[in-house]
């Protein structure tokens, strides 16, 4: 008993020590707080996770533009792509003080409570690639919308095919969102102004690279005058281009769409595919840097019909809901796709 | 003639109850070495690291190792007993999403749903416990397995989508402060209450005392009266309640019900309780170690991050600290058991000079 009365004392001391260490460190806060070194022209990067060569080409892009303004940029992030492992760099931006901190979302929601206590600490947040819900963040920096995604894809096969003639589409699923939403303003855009080609059928290859496969065998089976194909989605084109350069159609029949330069890269060179889309990274790191540096600048409010310079891509302006367009898709090519890797 | 040896040898103790003094043991200590440690990185982060002394570091600070101080509690204790748990990481992540799931598809209040999940948590623990203490299965494999069964069920509940709508009195209040602008969240209540239950269970109980007789010699502590099933089975039971309302304040300091939550987190657990310098064979370790690894973890990735040193940096500088910290526990005991073999030799040559003394006394009365 009397030992434990010991071993009592002895700990309820150290506690005791150990709680004035805390109120010591509670003082120091005070002392410092506010007198954080807050750098309006520093901008931090804060991609879903490092080691993505996707990402990899955006900071490239937005360093690419730090030196143009003059700013510097630091690339922070998680070695997995998840929310929280995100939070607590937004924290540590907000601590630094940061002019601006451009974010691409690993969970719209998730990470919405930091992105908005480092609002309060001043820092300017502007999300890129994938958004948080609106009210998380000064402005989002978009990098295709619906009708320039559509109006792409429908020129590059009208182009492809000689401006007439059948073709199809091979989708994601039935009830994919984005996809229906580019297919029906595909159809539209057809009907508008190519009046020569005919959109035959629809197939959904539910992103599965197999049943894509199996879909394009099918299609090119039952159409047999059918003069391209048109997939966006990344795992459709990529599984119709596999179909396509080792079948008797490679070169016959058009194939393009949404697709990434890695996927791709093969059949580009060996001649199946002239050119397919999407948007690049790098442009896309480039304008969100600028635009980080308009707001943490003050240049711009953030408001709706705002115009900023964002170097050699030109001027730009803020539309409804805080979003920043960077344009129509990037056509890739086989003069420019060495020049991308993700 | 040796009757009354025997006799004075009962009556009193002719050795000292501790070897040391009670400053000297309190101070000589892997925990209190822990405790400088975390002391001097502390003053120098505040010192040289930018924005290290800002009012928001220490508040984040006890927000993020929040969770993997309340787990570290119970694992101090399971680790102590010479077992180990791996699936409290997997036990938030169910907890997460099942949290999610009774508030939004069965439309609970959270504080109905959060009780809920802790009994689940508490049904996933003694699913371990009963395992490990009473089919007598090795705690390794067990954990493994339910590290990837909780997981696997988590993600399979609710696949890859999240559920985002608590209501924001709850998320506000995980990430409320005690005083307005003070750096210290409501969060260390709780966990302040539950140091205090765990450091009364394991350092001021007869449960602690057995905790720690199972991990130097369960056959030992079975023939001392000690229930040694029951005990791990409770350990278990604590470790999976505990890692529910863990999983409950994660996921409502980040608003969002994942599969996905939490993962990896039993290594940075697992790491804490190390680092705080208890034997991952069992029989050693203390409370207060532990509080100083899971904050020493904490204060180093915050200064590193502050200095935007990359994460994977981060965990090469708490790898490395885990293993110096492992290899000075066993130089220390090594140095430790040098000197006391000294001083064993010593003795035992001054007794032999004082027998060899008292027997020339004796030749000498004989003589007489």
């Amino acid at each position: 008993m009397k030992i434990q009365k010991q071993r009592f004392a002895a700990l309820a001391s150290l506690v005791l020590v150990a709680g004035l260490a805390l109120t010591a460190c509670g003082d120091d806060d005070d002392d410092g707080g506010g007198g954080g070194g807050g750098d309006s022209s520093a901008i931090t990067f804060l991609p879903k996770n490092l080691g993505n060569p996707y990402f990899d080409a955006s900071t490239t892009g937005g360093e690419r533009a730090a030196e143009e303004f003059g700013g510097s940029i630091e690339e922070v992030g998680p070695d997995q792509a998840t929310p929280d492992s995100q939070v607590s760099f937004i924290n540590t931006a907000a601590q630094q003080g940061v002019g601006a901190l451009v974010v691409s979302a690993n969970d719209p929601t998730a990470i919405c409570d930091a992105l908005n206590e480092a609002r309060d600490a001043g820092v300017k947040v502007i999300t890129f690639d994938s958004d948080t819900d609106p009210e998380c963040r000064d402005l989002f920096v978009n990098q295709a919308d619906a009708e320039g995604i559509a109006k792409t894809q429908v020129e590059m096969i009208a182009e492809q095919i000689g401006g007439s003639g059948e073709i199809a589409i091979l989708s994601a699923a039935a009830n994919a969102t984005n996809q229906n939403a580019w297919i029906e303003l595909m159809e539209a855009e057809l009907e508008a102004n190519y009046p020569d080609i005919e959109l035959v059928d629809t197939v959904y290859g539910d992103d599965d690279d197999q049943k894509s496969f199996d879909q394009t065998a099918a299609l090119l089976s039952e159409h047999p005058n059918l003069k391209g194909i048109v997939s966006p989605t990344t795992v459709g084109i990529a599984a119709a281009a596999r179909y396509l350069s080792d079948s008797e159609y490679k070169g016959k029949v058009a194939l393009t769409g949404l697709g990434t330069p890695n996927q791709m890269r093969e059949y580009i060179e060996n001649g199946t595919v002239t050119e397919f889309a999407l948007w690049n990274p790098e442009d896309l790191g480039y304008l969100a840097a600028f635009t980080a540096n308009a707001l943490a600048e003050g240049d711009i409010e953030g408001e709706e019909g705002d115009t900023f310079e964002a170097g050699d891509l030109g001027e730009y302006t803020v539309g409804a809901d805080g979003v920043v367009l960077l344009g129509d898709p990037f056509v890739f090519n086989a003069d420019n796709i060495d020049d991308f890797d993700f | 003639m040796s009757t009354p040896a025997i006799e004075r040898a009962v009556d009193e103790r002719t050795y000292a109850a501790y070897s040391r003094p009670l400053l000297w043991r309190l101070v000589m200590t892997r925990e209190f070495a822990m405790i400088v440690v975390l002391g001097l990185v502390f003053v120098y982060a505040n010192g040289n690291v930018p924005n290290f002394d800002g009012p928001l570091t220490l508040y984040y600070l006890f927000l993020d190792t929040a969770p993997i101080m309340l787990i570290a509690l119970p694992m101090t204790m399971v680790i102590i007993t010479g077992e180990i748990d791996l699936s409290v990481a997997s036990i938030m992540g169910l907890t997460s999403v099942t949290l999610g799931i009774l508030h939004q598809d069965f439309g609970l209040s959270i504080p109905v749903a959060a009780v809920l999940t802790l009994l689940v948590g508490v049904l996933c623990g003694g699913f371990n416990g009963f395992l490990v203490a009473y089919v007598g299965l090795p705690s390794l494999a067990v954990t493994i397995g339910t590290l990837a069964l909780f997981r696997g069920l988590a993600v399979g509940l609710l696949g890859t989508e999240a559920i985002t709508d608590f209501p924001q009195r709850w998320t506000d209040l995980a990430k409320e402060r005690l005083v307005p602008e003070s750096s210290y969240p409501v969060i260390l209540i709780p966990i302040g209450v539950l140091i205090v239950v765990f450091a009364l269970l394991l350092h001021f109980s007869r449960f602690g005392r057995g905790v720690y007789e199972i991990g130097l010699n369960d056959q030992a502590a079975r023939f001392s009266g000690v229930n040694v099933e029951a005990t791990k089975f409770w350990l278990f039971v604590m470790s999976g309640a505990v890692s529910a309302f863990a999983g409950v304040y994660y996921t409502m300091r980040y608003g969002s019900a994942r599969g996905d939550n939490a993962e990896f987190y039993e290594l940075q657990v697992i790491a804490a309780v190390l680092l705080g310098g208890v034997s991952i064979f069992g029989g050693r370790g203390a409370l207060h170690g532990v509080i100083a690894g899971v904050l020493l973890i904490g204060v180093i990735s915050s200064a590193l991050r502050l200095d935007n040193v990359s994460s994977n940096v981060t965990n090469i500088v708490i790898g490395v600290l885990l293993i110096l910290s492992v290899i000075s526990t066993s130089f220390l005991s090594w140095a430790s058991g040098l000197r006391s073999r000294r001083a064993r030799r010593a003795e035992a040559k001054a007794s032999i000079r004082m027998k060899s003394g008292r027997t020339g006394a004796g030749n000498g009365s004989l003589d007489q």
